[in-house]
Parts: structure tokens; sequence; C-alpha cells
């Protein structure tokens, strides 16, 4: 009954805070527009509305006795604070606790200096925003990019930006997602904004890399299924929890196929039995001495020798020139650097040399060239 | 592994952000149910409070039976804390009927979604707005700003009272407010201890001419819902719950509203800022005596008295209203 007291205890507490009436003691509340009066007395309900008269109108004098502003509506009086104290609805908000920036900005000292929201384009001659649509220096917005000593050949540097920009992205949300984290840590679920939930994704297969799919209702359902009878008994003799419904989907581990073929088609069952045989068969192959076979495998490791001979004396193999050029696609305005012609020479220096070992030699170095010089031109 | 949940529409957004916890909390929300067996009479209570409540869509009313709402049962709240989330209500009143305990009503407060208090009503006599024909001319209009009057020594001295006053009292109070129409005032919830017994009436008000004071004479009008109502079980909440729910915001400094000043004769005063007007560059009606020789003629004469020495005086006259600043009454 502790709370009990504490109630008759506030309440009487409240009263003191009350203003008094001059004629009459009742205990005022003129923001919650309540009056109170603990002597009345009455017999019956007719009687009580007559009491109750009274009360009102003791609060409506005291209520046109306060500052007021006459408006157009009537007279608008302006109330005191309720007195009487009500438990509130929800918990207090509580404040964001620091992201891990701001914990270190505060520990070095850094504070935010504000910026104007515009700043003057060069480029255009123009005010343009700093951020946002048609802002200053937009990467979107570039016809081109002037090419530097120290580009890599071969990485379109359009692709490098927005690649960038998708990598910030990405990094931002991972640094959010920490925050949030450690927030939700801290300071429990109310420490999160509002509006943001963190919520769990399904596990991560150890091994695997491709990302799980969420498991939807019936085949978490089904998952559950499987496990409640994965027992000795088949889950026979599992005790059941409290609410445990029966597996949704239960019998049926193994699948046998038809023995008899259908119209038209042999047994899928004799045709599994014939892969395995084959399988069997293979693996025990080389004991079976095939004399055509053996005699053309000697007869293509001959071969091979002979080449490598012949490379080995000097001969190159034909040269092709298989290389893109990409420079070629943005103007030559950045990317100066033919990377693709060095690349091209040598693939095809690779993929020329094992198909024509023999009397191609002069042409071959000649196309090679030829490739080359094509490509420089560009 | 975790992943960030937020709203998919801005709809859905500001409607989290209306429920999120605030300082300044907006008005408590009800939700009226019934169980599985419940009178006429019950329904009809039901129904009026929903009307008390309706105005500004501060109740939910739910048609269908509650089998598993057992309020003072162990594990019977759940079902009602859920719901509760759901239409983000934090008031809840709960009609039954049985043999044990006829025309049961029980009302309660939540906090944070968690019963925070109850008190089980048994209504013995009812009259409802129907019955009293809504009080016709004095009908209170809907969502207004209700008066209470409490009469009987029993609401200070008996804690089951002083609980009930409390929680009516958080029913129906509606919006904090800071300025009220006085002439709007017109409605009042009367609430009387007999021994056991509770009068609850609903009252409409007018104001009527006083030939004693200056101020209207008040006259009540029964408009319903009224019940005669005896109190069963209740539920007080606990000791660290009601002190964690009794929390106050510290009271932050008011940001300074700029050129804004308060008079105590003058009332409100607003300060104004002017661009400068260019006056040069206006286009008007040429005048004669602004022609070129005109004006050189007169730009002559002004030379020829600036010779003899210039009067002093009103310049500080002048200074005062500077064109850029200029008072306006609000």
């Amino acid at each position: 009954m502790d709370s009990s007291e504490d109630l008759a205890i506030e309440s009487t507490s409240n009263h003191e805070a009350y203003a008094m009436q001059p004629a009459d003691l009742y205990a005022m509340d003129l923001g919650n527009l309540m009056v109170f009066d603990p002597r009345a007395s009455f017999s019956s309900p007719a009687e009580c509305l007559e009491k109750a008269r009274e009360l009102i109108q003791a609060l409506s004098d005291k209520l046109y006795e306060l500052p007021a502003t006459v408006d157009k509506v009537g007279r608008l009086v302006t109330l005191p604070p309720p007195t009487t104290r009500l438990p509130r609805e929800k918990p207090l908000p509580k404040p964001r606790p620091p992201t891990k920036w701001e914990q270190f900005a505060q520990k070095k000292g850094i504070k935010k200096r504000k910026r104007s929201k515009l700043e003057y384009d060069d480029q255009t001659d123009e005010w343009r925003r700093r951020h946002g649509y048609k802002r200053v220096n937009d990467e979107n917005q570039i016809p081109w990019i002037e090419a530097r000593d120290t580009d890599e050949p071969g990485v379109d540097p359009f692709e490098k930006l927005k690649s960038d920009k998708k990598e910030r992205v990405a990094k931002q949300e991972k640094n959010q997602l920490s925050n949030l984290k450690a927030a939700a840590k801290k300071g429990g679920k109310g420490a999160l904004p509002s509006t943001l939930q963190l919520a769990a994704t399904s596990l991560p297969i150890t091994g695997s890399k491709t990302p799980t799919k969420r498991m939807n209702k019936d085949e978490i359902g089904f998952a559950a299924g499987l496990a409640s009878t994965a027992t000795a008994s088949g889950g026979k003799f599992d005790k059941k929890l409290p609410g445990e419904k029966a597996p949704k989907q239960t019998g049926k581990h193994r699948k046998f196929l038809p023995v008899v073929g259908s119209k038209g088609q042999s047994s899928k069952e004799k045709e599994q039995l014939g892969n395995v045989l084959s399988k069997v068969l293979a693996k025990y192959n080389h004991d079976i001495l095939d004399v055509g076979k053996a005699v053309s495998k000697y007869n293509v490791e001959e071969e091979g020798k002979r080449a490598q001979e012949n490379k080995k004396a000097g001969g190159k193999g034909l040269r092709k020139f298989s290389g893109k050029d990409r420079s070629a696609k943005k103007g030559g305005l950045f990317n100066k650097k033919s990377g693709g012609s060095r690349a091209g020479g040598g693939s095809g220096g690779k993929s020329g040399g094992s198909k024509k070992p023999l009397g191609t030699k002069s042409a071959g170095s000649f196309k090679g060239k030829a490739g080359g010089g094509s490509a420089k031109r560009k | 592994m975790l992943r960030i949940v937020k709203p998919k529409t801005k709809r859905a957004k500001r409607m989290l952000e209306k429920r999120a916890p605030k300082v300044d909390e907006n008005v408590k929300r009800l939700m009226l149910l019934q169980g599985t067996k419940s009178s006429s009479l019950i329904k009809n209570v039901i129904s009026d409070l929903y009307h008390l409540k309706k105005a500004g869509g501060a109740a939910v009313k739910f048609s269908r039976k509650n089998d598993n709402v057992r309020p003072f049962e162990g594990g019977g709240e759940t079902s009602l804390e859920f719901l509760s989330a759901k239409t983000d209500c934090s008031l809840f009143a709960f009609g039954t009927h049985s043999k044990k305990r006829p025309n049961n009503l029980v009302i309660g407060r939540m906090y944070d979604h968690h019963v925070l208090d109850m008190i089980e009503l048994g209504v013995d006599k009812y009259q409802s707005i129907a019955q009293l024909g809504g009080g016709r001319k004095a009908a209170p209009q809907e969502g207004s700003k209700p008066c209470f009057a409490f009469l009987g020594d029993a609401f200070e001295s008996k804690p089951e009272l002083a609980h009930l006053k409390e929680m009516l009292l958080d029913f129906f109070r509606g919006e904090e407010v800071e300025t009220i129409n006085v002439g709007g005032l017109d409605r009042v919830f009367v609430c009387a201890a007999a021994g056991d017994k509770v009068y609850l009436r609903h009252c409409g008000i007018e104001l009527k001419k006083s030939d004693e004071s200056k101020f209207p004479r008040v006259e009540l009008v029964e408009v319903g819902p009224c019940f005669d109502i005896s109190i069963r079980r209740s539920r007080k909440p606990s000791e660290d719950l009601r002190r964690e729910a009794m929390k106050m915001p510290l009271k932050t400094a008011k940001k300074k509203v700029k050129n804004v000043k308060g008079d105590s004769l003058q009332g409100k005063i607003g300060k104004i800022y002017m661009p400068k007007q260019e006056v040069e560059g206006m286009a008007l009606a040429k005048m004669k005596g602004l022609k070129r020789e005109r004006r050189q003629a007169a730009a002559a004469k002004a030379a020829a008295a600036a010779d003899t020495p210039a009067k002093e005086g009103d310049g500080s006259v002048v200074a005062e209203e500077t064109p850029t600043q200029k008072k306006a009454r609000l």
C-alpha cells in the first residue's frame, strides 16, 4: 500500500499549492480547470449537482479575474500551469549518443564552422550551390579529364570517379551502422532515432561468399520441422515446448524414381544406374589397352617435341594484334599512353606460338609490327 | 549481422515521428474494448465514452469481442499491451458483463505501452447521451476542454478514490493549454463521493447574465453520460514505475525571439527591417520644377544662401527614425 499512501500525500501536497478562494476553501487547479471541495456534503445526486454548480461558479469567477486579452472570438484567459501532476505516456526522449567522429572532434577540439550555401564557380562564372543539384564542380558534369603522367594505363578515369563515389557512400553507410550499433548497445532501444531500427539479417553460411537469402516464414517452418524430427526416434519422444506446433512438413526424406519408364522414354532409374556404371568403368580405364589410341597419342607427343625444338631454334610463333584501344572512345584527350598496343602485342605472341610453328616466321613478325604501328597511330 | 531499416515512405516516417517519445506529449489516446460477454448497458457506456473522446482522433473503438483480455489476471494484459502499441493508445476502457461482476468496466493507463494502473468499476445506474437527449441546447462542442468538479472528502482520504480522481482527470482533461476562451467553457464532469458510491455526471454549462455580479451565472444541464459507480478491484502502479512515469523534463531556457518586445503598456511590439527605398530610380510623373534649368537655378540660389551661416537644430530628431528601422504595432 505504499503507492496508495504516496498518492494521498501527493494530493495533499497539491492541495497546499492551490490558490485559496476568499469565501470558500475550494482546492483549485486552474491549469486543469479542476475544482475540488472536500467539505461538500449532500444527500442525493440532485443536491450534488447544485453543489457542483457553486463550485463551477467559483471556478468561472476565478477565470474571469485572470489576465486576459479580448479577441474577436471572446475573452482569452492565460491559464497558470497545472498543479496536479499526472504520469507521462512515454519515457522522456533520450539524447542521441555522440558518434565516433563527434567524440574524436571533441577530443581534438574541432569545432563545426558554418559555411555559406553558395560558392562561386570559376568555370561558369556563377554563384552555385555547394552541395546537391547544379553544384559547384559537379563530377557528373565534367566533359573531360586531362591526362597526367601518373595515370595508370587502362584505367578509365570516369569510371574511377564513379567507383570512388560508390566507395565513399558505402564507407559512410558502414560508419552509420556502427554508430547506431554502439548507440543501441549503450542506451538501449530508445537511444536510436525514432525513424530507424536495427534488424537482424540472416547469418552467412561459413565458407561461402554468396550472401544468404532471407528465409521466409514457410522456409523457417520447414527447417524447424526437419530439425525437430532429426533425432533417433524421429522426434517421437522429445518434450514439446509450450505452444510448439506439430512440424509443418514431415516424412519424405528420400525420393525413389519409378522402375518402369514412361512411353517413348527409357526408365530413369536405368539411366541413373548406367551413369554410375560408366563412371566406375572410366576409373579403371587404364587397364584396358587400346592400340589405335596408343599410336595416335605417341604421334601427338612426337609432334609436340618437334615444335619445341623449332621454337628454341629462334622461330617465334604467329603474332596477332588483338587488343582493344580504349583511348579511342574518349577522343584521346586523356590517357595518351596507349597501353592497349602493348597488351595486344603480348597476347598475340602467346596465342600465335603454338598454332603455326612452321614456315610463317617472317610473316608473323611482320604482322606483329603492323599491329603495333596501327595502335600507336590511334 | 545487423542492417538499418528505414521507413520506405515519407508518410510512414511522419507516423513514426508522431509516435516517438516527446518532451511535450500529445493528448493521451483511449482505446475501447469489450470482452466475450457484455450487456447492452456496457456497450452503451463504451460507445458514449468513444463519443466523448473521439474528437481529434483521440479514441479507437474495437468492435470485436476480446477473448484473451483479462486485465487483472497474470498474462491477461499482453493482448492489451500489443493493441496499445499498435494503435498508440495509452488509456484503455474494457467492458464486460458476468454474473459475478455485472456491468463491469475496467479503466486503466499505460506507460510506454505497459499497464501502469487499473481500476475496475461496477456501473450500477447509467443514463446515456441518447437517453438524456444530449442536453440539446446545452450540448457541449466536440473536443472542448472540460472542467472538473470533485465533491466529498473521500477523494482525499480514501486512496482508491484519490486514484480514481487522478485517473478521471487523466482520461478526460484533453490538451494542456496556455490560454482558453472563457466563453467557450461548455462542459463539466461532476464527481461526487457518497459512501462507497461515486456519482459521475457529465453536464453542459450555460452562461447566463448575472444580477449580483459582473461575471456571468453558471447553470449546469445534464447531457450524459451519467453513471452511478462502485469501485471493485484496482491495481496501483508499482513505485519505481510510477517514479519513472512522473519524471519531468528539464526546463530549457526559452529560445530568444528576435525583434519582438513585450511592453506592459503597449503590449506586443515588433520591429520590421525595411530595405532602403530607391527613390532615385523611381518612374515618376515629370514635373516642371524638376527640369534641369530650374534645378540649376535652384542650386545657384542655395549656394548663395549657403554663404550666410546655416541654422542649427533639428538634426537629432531626424536621426531617431532612420529609414531602415520602423516600429510597427502588432
